[in-house]
């Protein structure tokens, strides 16, 4: 590797404009004439909309308009739309109720917006939205899953009988039974997987101008998928066809899956535009954000795992509830079932598996992916029961993995995944090593001598990253090819632009994805740039989720870089007179091998540009294209292991030690890469200490602003002891597997085995705050 | 409307704004400097955190006519031309940041910490003192490292000095 190519800690380019406070977020862009949005949100969970009375905020100084969803309706605006198609167990189709982007009936979560305000600023905007009066009648709602799918419980949707959005099942039911009856243990566990709010630290906005001589839209957008949204835009909400819709999502702060979707604000907002005839800014604040960002999580689960006489696990029964909310959002079909089911599997030899999935609806804000995106729930409850199984085995949690950890690549699992490679023993050892886990035990004494219950808690996980092939996810019901595109530009004097369908919002593409191209070339970082997040910068792209942009978008590049490579190859053995399979790329030079000849890139680049002496039939110019679609998910692993001590007087948690031993193939940037760890551990943390979005019985919000909800502070979080063990994806050329959701998806189970082991009590729900945890300390 | 005199990285500016109007819609919406950012409303996650009179103020938590008089600093306003303040160029070297949110919040307050503890900084009390800025992103691992970093620099800019 160079100093700046693949494998090389490069500092990140795209830092100097977000430490000097030059970033640009939606909300930092101004546009001459531009109008402000303040939406009117429902205050109940459950209501009819009577009426709606504007005509006094009409006076108001500074009112543009009023509009409402009726006017929305009459529009022909499209109802929001579920992007994969998911068939129920008794062969019919998901339930999905309509759900109108302002709501012109009937609001089914408290958020949900039934009418805006288009005023001259935000403030009288807000002002007026004050004397905007609405009339609604309330109706009987239900927050919890288990009330919602009993008999007589407040009814949703038409379309939607018992609150029941599916009922999917996978694995073979019968050979499963059929395992259980032969088992020599049978370990039972219910879990809940507590609702978390995603949280990004840039609320969503957004900014639409309307160009009536064009009769073209321009969107800014806090998206991680600019293309995916002006598809969706065009081709489900009628806004515009995709040629009359530039979608541009600049520098955007932070997504974690919440800012996949398409939501009801960007649909106004462009919606809107047109109706006044002037830009149209919208930008949450942080009550919204609760509000509206799609949350994350919340499964209610009961699982059975048998065993045989040698501690091998034989079966797995799984039976699940998914909150839903009240709509189903862009994703949130695929979550708990072809993300989360397919996981089931973990790290295990699991010759039976079948596992149950309801979708309930419920009068609360939609539910979908959120950082690992099923994955998490599923990792979570593999890793419990394997902690569970342990204790009432009577054998060492660590030692059980082992007994029954895949050895051999690839391995089918029961439920559709076919793991390609890794290896689970040198993950589980390096993460023992470096907790010294063979010390324990005389840990564990000398912190009881002070009063201290200490704990050790182990978790192994694995998780499918990229999202592919396209056409198998096409068979599983996605609406969407989940392939990635690249462009390669060389310019005439040798800089290189680097065109992406990926999306950077934290992640640091700037930089790695110039790592590969200097890796290639030879070429210094700072002779290539990366442009993308514009739709009409950028021909088309997929975007960034699923830990994807790596595995999928760099390969992408690499493609394209291969053409150009080829490209640039004949020009310079034309130039340089010699045999093209004779031409080295070395430090920025095509180099005929063995020689001393050579050709500098900005020659290769201005010889394409010219056309004065290229081979004969070749096209001018040096820019090469790719699309590229996986041959299958990747599968990132790794051990977590977590010590900690409990103090049986207050409950409080005090972390000794964390250790994260992850394999993700080839690593471009290990800075970057133990960042995303970092990040994707404290919200895995944070879910197993400290987040839990909460409703009261009639699904009033609880926690709708950070003094409510518990965000991970610097003080509850302890440094991490990273490292990494290597098994290459064979997936793709690059051997990337993905780590931007490991952490969030491993660490709650190492958080929980460890505080259930140090106080001796298996049973402890996320998140496990210090009253929970006395409280289950000192149970009967 | 009133008009709030104050200073604003050196600069002297006199704003009329309506009298509700806080001390971040001032710096944002009529100096246009947006580097400091809105997270919360709340006072809660500190990605509006400026400089007021030297001290790390809130500036979504006050008026702008609160600030008359005062001489203010921005994450726009501590580097000296192209040279990056210690505490800048540590979080970049550290990798300190990702999405970049809550980056200018952190560092102006990451600069009051070492101002207010002088050399005497650990990670438990660097910890503790961010208790006021939120990341959803670094985990604050490599904020933590960051702001020691910065520490040891900035003391040795000011022996320099």
């Amino acid at each position: 590797m160079g100093v700046e190519g693949i494998g090389a800690r490069v500092v990140r380019k795209e830092d100097k404009r977000f430490i000097t406070g030059k970033g640009r977020y939606v909300d930092d862009i101004k546009l001459t004439g531009m109008t402000h949005a303040y939406f009117i949100r429902s205050p109940h969970a459950h209501a009819k909309v009577k009426g709606i009375d504007s005509s006094a905020a009409l006076k108001m100084p500074g009112v543009v308009a009023v509009l409402t969803g009726k006017q929305l309706v009459d529009d022909k605006v499209g109802n929001l739309i579920c992007g994969w198609a998911i068939t129920s167990k008794d062969g019919s189709p998901m339930k999905m109720g309509a759900w109108p982007a302002m709501a012109p009936e009937t609001v089914r979560f408290v958020g949900q917006a039934v009418a805006v305000v288009i005023a001259e600023s935000k403030n009288l905007a807000r002002d007026a939205a004050e004397a905007v009066v609405v009339d609604y009648e309330e109706l009987p709602a239900v927050a919890d899953m288990q009330a919602a799918i009993k008999a007589g419980a407040p009814q949703l949707h038409p379309e939607a009988p018992g609150n029941q959005v599916y009922d999917w099942v996978i694995g073979d039911e019968g050979a499963t039974d059929a395992a259980f009856s032969k088992a020599a243990n049978v370990v039972k566990l219910d879990v809940t997987n507590n609702r978390l709010a995603p949280n990004a630290m840039e609320p969503r906005a957004a900014i639409a101008d309307y160009d009536a001589a064009e009769e073209h839209f321009t969107l800014y957008t806090t998206s991680q998928n600019p293309h995916v949204a002006r598809l969706v835009l065009s081709a489900f909400y009628n806004i515009a066809p995709e040629h009359k819709l530039r979608v541009i999502a600049p520098d955007v702060g932070g997504g974690f899956g919440s800012k996949i979707f398409i939501y009801p604000e960007e649909m106004v907002a462009l919606w809107a535009s047109k109706k006044v005839g002037r830009p149209v800014k919208w930008t949450g604040d942080r009550t919204e954000a609760f509000l509206t960002d799609a949350h994350g999580r919340d499964h209610v689960t009961h699982a059975e795992m048998a065993f045989d006489t040698s501690n091998k696990i034989i079966g797995l029964k799984v039976k699940t509830y998914a909150n839903f909310g009240a709509y189903m959002s862009l994703f949130s079909s695929s979550v708990p079932t072809y993300l989360y089911a397919t996981l089931l599997s973990g790290q295990y030899n699991i010759p039976a598996i079948h596992a149950e999935v309801i979708g309930v609806y419920t009068n609360t804000t939609p539910v979908d992916a959120y950082r690992g995106a099923g994955r998490p729930e599923a990792s979570y409850l593999i890793e419990r029961l394997m902690e569970t199984a342990a204790r009432q085995l009577n054998v060492d949690p660590a030692e059980l993995r082992r007994t029954n950890f895949i050895t051999q690549f690839p391995h089918q699992t029961p439920v559709i995944m076919a793991y390609d490679t890794g290896d689970f023993n040198a993950s589980l050892d390096a993460a023992m090593k470096a907790i010294d886990y063979a010390g324990f035990a005389a840990r564990k004494a000398q912190a009881k001598s002070q009063g201290k219950l200490r704990g050790i808690g182990v978790s192994c996980y694995i998780e499918a990253c990229g999202i592919a092939p396209s056409k198998a996810v096409g068979s599983l019901g996605a609406g969407v090819g989940l392939w990635e595109s690249a462009e390669v530009r060389v310019n005439p004097v040798g800089t290189i632009e680097i065109l992406t369908g990926s999306h950077s919002h934290g992640q640091g593409h700037e930089t790695t994805f110039c790592q590969l191209v200097a890796d290639r070339l030879g070429v210094p970082i700072s002779q290539v740039s990366i442009v993308h997040g514009d739709t009409d910068k950028v021909q088309f792209g997929m975007g960034t989720y699923g830990s994807r942009s790596a595995a999928v978008g760099l390969t992408a590049i690499l493609k394209a870089m291969e053409k150009m490579e080829s490209k640039a190859k004949k020009i310079a053995a034309h130039a340089l007179e010699a045999s093209e399979a004779d031409i080295v790329i070395e430090n920025g030079e095509f180099k005929v091998t063995g020689t001393d000849k050579a050709i500098a890139l900005p020659m290769v680049a201005l010889a394409a540009y010219t056309a004065h002496n290229l081979p004969d039939g070749m096209e001018p110019g040096l820019k090469e294209s790719a699309f590229y679609d996986p041959t299958n998910f990747t599968f990132p692993a790794g051990a977590y292991i977590c010590e900690l001590e409990v103090d049986p007087g207050t409950g409080k948690t005090s972390f000794i030690n964390f250790v994260a031993a992850d394999d993700f193939g080839r690593l471009i940037n290990p800075m970057i890469v133990e960042g995303q760890v970092h990040g994707g551990l404290a919200q895995g943390i944070g879910q197993a200490l400290l987040e839990h979005a909460i409703y009261d019985a009639n699904g009033q919000p609880v926690t709708a602003s950070f003094m409510d909800y518990a965000m991970p502070r610097a003080d509850d979080l302890p440094s991490f002891n990273l490292s990494h063990t290597t098994t290459l994806c064979p997936g793709n050329p690059l051997g990337i597997k993905g780590c931007g959701e490991a952490g969030a998806i491993g660490a709650s189970a190492a958080v929980i085995n460890a505080i259930t082991d140090a106080i001796g009590k298996n049973n402890l729900e996320m998140p496990a705050t210090p009253d929970r945890v006395w409280r289950t300390i000192h149970a009967a | 409307m009133s008009t709030v005199k104050l200073t604003v990285n050196g600069k002297a500016v006199a704003v009329d704004v309506e009298d509700r109007t806080l001390l971040v819609q001032l710096l944002r919406d009529h100096l246009n400097l947006t580097g400091t950012h809105v997270g919360c409303d709340t006072s809660q996650c500190g990605a509006c955190v400026v400089h007021m009179d030297g001290r790390a103020v809130k500036s979504c938590t006050m008026l702008a006519g609160q600030a008359d008089g005062a001489s203010i600093t921005t994450i726009e306003g501590i580097a000296k031309g192209d040279e990056l303040h210690p505490m800048q160029a540590a979080f970049r070297d550290n990798h300190g940041l990702q999405c970049g949110y809550c980056t200018p919040g952190m560092i102006m307050s990451a600069i009051d910490i070492v101002h207010r503890h002088g050399g005497q900084l650990d990670e438990a009390t660097v910890r503790h003192e961010l208790e006021g800025n939120i990341c959803r992103c670094t985990g604050y691992h490599n904020i933590v490292k960051a702001v020691l970093d910065a520490a040891g620099r900035m003391k040795v800019a000011q022996a320099a000095e």
